[in-house]
This record gives C-alpha cells, sequence and structure tokens, in this order.
C-alpha cells in the first residue's frame, strides 16, 4: 500500500504530466479559460486515464506485442467514447465549452504514454493508482492555469469575485494569455524544483 | 468568395496552432531549426489532406447511413493510424526522396491532434467534401507557416542569454504568446468575404 502512496505522489509532483513531463499541451492550453473548465477536462481526462489503464493492465497478457498500440488506442478511444457521452447527456453546457477536446482525448500522449510506459508492466491495482495520481497532476495543473488566467482575465476564480471586473485585462482568457501564463507556471515550476534538488 | 473565406480564416484568424490550439506537442518539440519545421509542415500537409478525404467519405458512406455515428472517434482515429502506416509504406516505394525528407516525421503525425480534430471539425462544421479538402489544405498551410515563423525565432532565441529557469519550453511558450497575439490582428478580416 505504501508502494501505491508513492506512485500517487510521483504523478501528482515529481512527474507532473504539464509541468515535468510537458505532456498533452493541447487540452492544456485550450481548455483553460476558466478554472471550472480546466478542471472538468482534467477530470475527464482522469477518468480515461484510470479506466484505460486498469483495463490494459488486465489485458496485457492477451494482447499480442506486435499490434500492441493499435489495441491500446482501441481501449482508449472506447473510454473516450464513454465520456463524450456521459458529458453530452447529463452536462451538455460543460460539453458545449470544452467542445473539440473531449474526442480529442484520445490523441493525448499523456493516456497512451502511460499505457505504454506503466500499465503495460504493472498489476491492475498499481495501474489505477498510477492513473489517480497522474489523472490528479493533470486535472491540479489545469485547474491553477485556469485559475490564473480567470483571475487575471476577469478578477474571478471558480466565479467567485476577488476584484471588479474592469481591472482584469482580457487577453489572459483570451488565445495568447493561455500561452504566457503557462509558460511562467512552467519557469516558477523548474525554479522551485532546482531549489529543492540544492537542498 | 465563400471558398476564398474558408480560406483566410483557417490560415490566419483561426490559426490552427495560435488560436485552435490544435497540435502543440509537435509545435514546441520539432521548432529548434528550420529545417525540421519545414518537413513537419509538408509531412502535415500531405497526410492531413488524404486524411480529411478518407475520413469524409467513411463518415458519409459507412458511419452516417448505418447510424453509427457513436462510432466517430474509434474510427476515425484507427483509420488515421491505419493510413499513416500505409503513406509511409508506398511513400517508400513510390518516391524514396520525397520518404528521406517526410520520413521521420511520419509515425509522429499519427498522434498529432491537428488530423483527428480537422477530420472531427469538418463533419462538425457541415462542409461539403471541397469545402473540406480546402479547409484541411488550408489549415496544414497555417500550420506550416506558423511552425516555420516560430522555428525561425527560436533559432535566434537559441543564441540568447536567458534566466536558467525560462530556458527552453518557457520561452518557447511565451514566444508563442507574443506571434498569438500578433495574429490577433487578424481578427475580423473574414467579415469582408461574407
Amino acid at each position: 500500500m505504501n508502494n501505491n502512496l508513492k506512485v500517487l505522489i510521483n504523478g501528482l509532483i515529481k512527474e507532473n504530466p504539464i509541468f515535468v513531463l510537458l505532456l498533452g499541451m493541447c487540452p492544456t492550453l485550450a481548455t483553460t479559460s476558466s478554472a471550472i473548465n480546466g478542471m472538468s477536462m482534467g477530470l475527464a481526462t482522469m477518468f480515461v486515464l484510470v479506466c484505460s489503464n486498469a483495463a490494459i493492465s488486465m489485458l496485457k497478457n492477451v494482447i499480442p506485442d506486435m499490434v500492441r498500440i493499435p489495441a491500446y488506442i482501441v481501449v482508449i478511444a472506447t473510454f473516450v467514447t464513454i465520456i463524450e457521452m456521459l458529458m453530452n447527456a447529463y452536462v451538455p453546457a460543460l460539453a458545449d465549452s470544452l467542445g473539440i477536446f473531449i474526442p480529442l482525448i484520445v490523441v493525448n500522449c499523456i493516456v497512451l504514454g502511460r499505457a505504454e510506459s506503466f500499465a503495460s508492466k504493472n498489476s491492475v491495482v498499481s495501474s489505477v493508482f498510477d492513473g489517480v495520481g497522474i489523472g490528479l497532476g493533470f486535472t491540479f495543473a489545469l485547474s491553477l492555469l485556469g485559475a490564473v488566467r480567470e483571475l487575471l482575465g476577469t478578477g474571478k476564480i471558480f466565479s467567485l469575485n476577488i476584484y471588479p471586473e474592469q481591472f482584469g485585462s482580457l487577453i489572459f482568457v483570451l488565445a495568447p494569455g493561455a500561452f504566457i501564463v503557462l509558460g511562467f507556471l512552467i519557469a516558477i515550476f523548474n525554479k522551485l524544483q532546482k531549489k529543492e534538488v540544492n537542498n | 468568395m465563400e471558398i476564398i473565406g474558408i480560406i483566410i480564416v483557417a490560415i490566419f484568424v483561426n490559426n490552427v496552432v495560435l488560436a485552435q490550439f490544435l497540435g502543440i506537442c509537435p509545435f514546441l518539440g520539432v521548432s529548434k531549426k528550420v529545417d525540421t519545421a519545414i518537413g513537419m509542415g509538408l509531412a502535415v500537409t500531405f497526410v492531413l489532406t488524404i486524411a480529411t478525404i478518407v475520413t469524409f467519405l467513411l463518415q458519409k458512406g459507412i458511419l452516417e447511413p448505418f447510424g453509427l455515428e457513436y462510432l466517430q472517434t474509434i474510427s476515425f482515429i484507427l483509420v488515421i493510424a491505419a493510413l499513416v502506416q500505409m503513406v509511409e509504406i508506398v511513400l517508400k516505394k513510390i518516391s524514396p526522396s520525397l520518404y528521406q525528407a517526410l520520413g521521420v516525421f511520419l509515425p509522429l503525425i499519427t498522434t498529432n491532434c491537428v488530423i483527428l480534430g480537422v477530420a472531427i471539425l469538418v463533419i462538425q462544421k457541415d462542409y461539403n467534401l471541397l469545402e473540406s479538402v480546402i479547409y484541411a489544405v488550408s489549415t496544414a498551410i497555417g500550420y506550416a507557416m506558423a511552425l516555420i515563423i516560430f522555428s525561425s525565432i527560436r533559432e535566434q532565441l537559441a543564441l540568447t542569454k536567458v534566466p536558467k529557469a525560462m530556458k527552453g519550453i518557457p520561452l518557447a511558450l511565451i514566444t508563442a504568446g507574443i506571434m498569438a497575439m500578433a495574429f490577433m490582428g487578424f481578427s475580423g478580416i473574414d467579415q469582408v468575404f461574407k
């Protein structure tokens, strides 16, 4: 159990998919115009990640090595279709604002990357923990980016007023703000991590 | 006129990288040198055009008549993955020189979300086959253009002295942000063509 906890923490901080591994940039930049959008995208990806990790580690002895990548893609695409249909049915407004990036979870390199590098070699339980850890890391990064952009752009976090809206700068909600805020967040993360290593 | 509108919007106003955020991974990954950026741009143009035609026919010819639209994501990604493999094999046989130029980039393209993204977008926008192909080609041109401009800037940036924490990806992202700001200047230009 202790080992599983380590796997979980590993995904959250040491191998954070966005700030450290720099994977899955497209949804990160596109869906974080507000904190709530970023968080829901993170949770949707986490669902796919946990399910596909579990399914692939269960099937790892059945899938022939030659065709493993196409097989993984089919498994992932199945879960993506499920979450897409669920979101369309229960949270249509959210599904609308995330738009094309829900089906595009299929080509998110994080999901396929974890399937290939972790789930295909480890037991079901630790694969699930890995999925939760990496998924939480992704969700954390997306929520943080969304919160910073929403705060700078409109003066709100999760639609809670922090300062009056007219002081906000709309550019942070628009496309350029995504690139710039993520650039600075990664730089800050780099700086903090270097300090940790030095200590 | 409408066709010109589609072209202008896809290349400048709604640039696939800078406004729609598709294909960021290769955009950051292969943009250190202008040569590789040109190669990747060509490979994307080539595959995107073929993939859009094939997935369009698949949607209209098989999925819609049989009421299987919910299989869109699964079938599209499989077709694209198979197609990239096939393009690689055919190109190797027919035109070894072109294969030499594009070879390394082709396997990377399967996971490039531009391909799947455009395939789904043309269905959502309800384009016909001609409009879809034009949209795909101009999106690819926009992608190649952004990639080439970005890589030229990065070649220069590599020579400058920057704070350690900003080196590499953070600085590249901020550069892309400023480029996106410049491209926002094009917004509204499409009104002329309506």
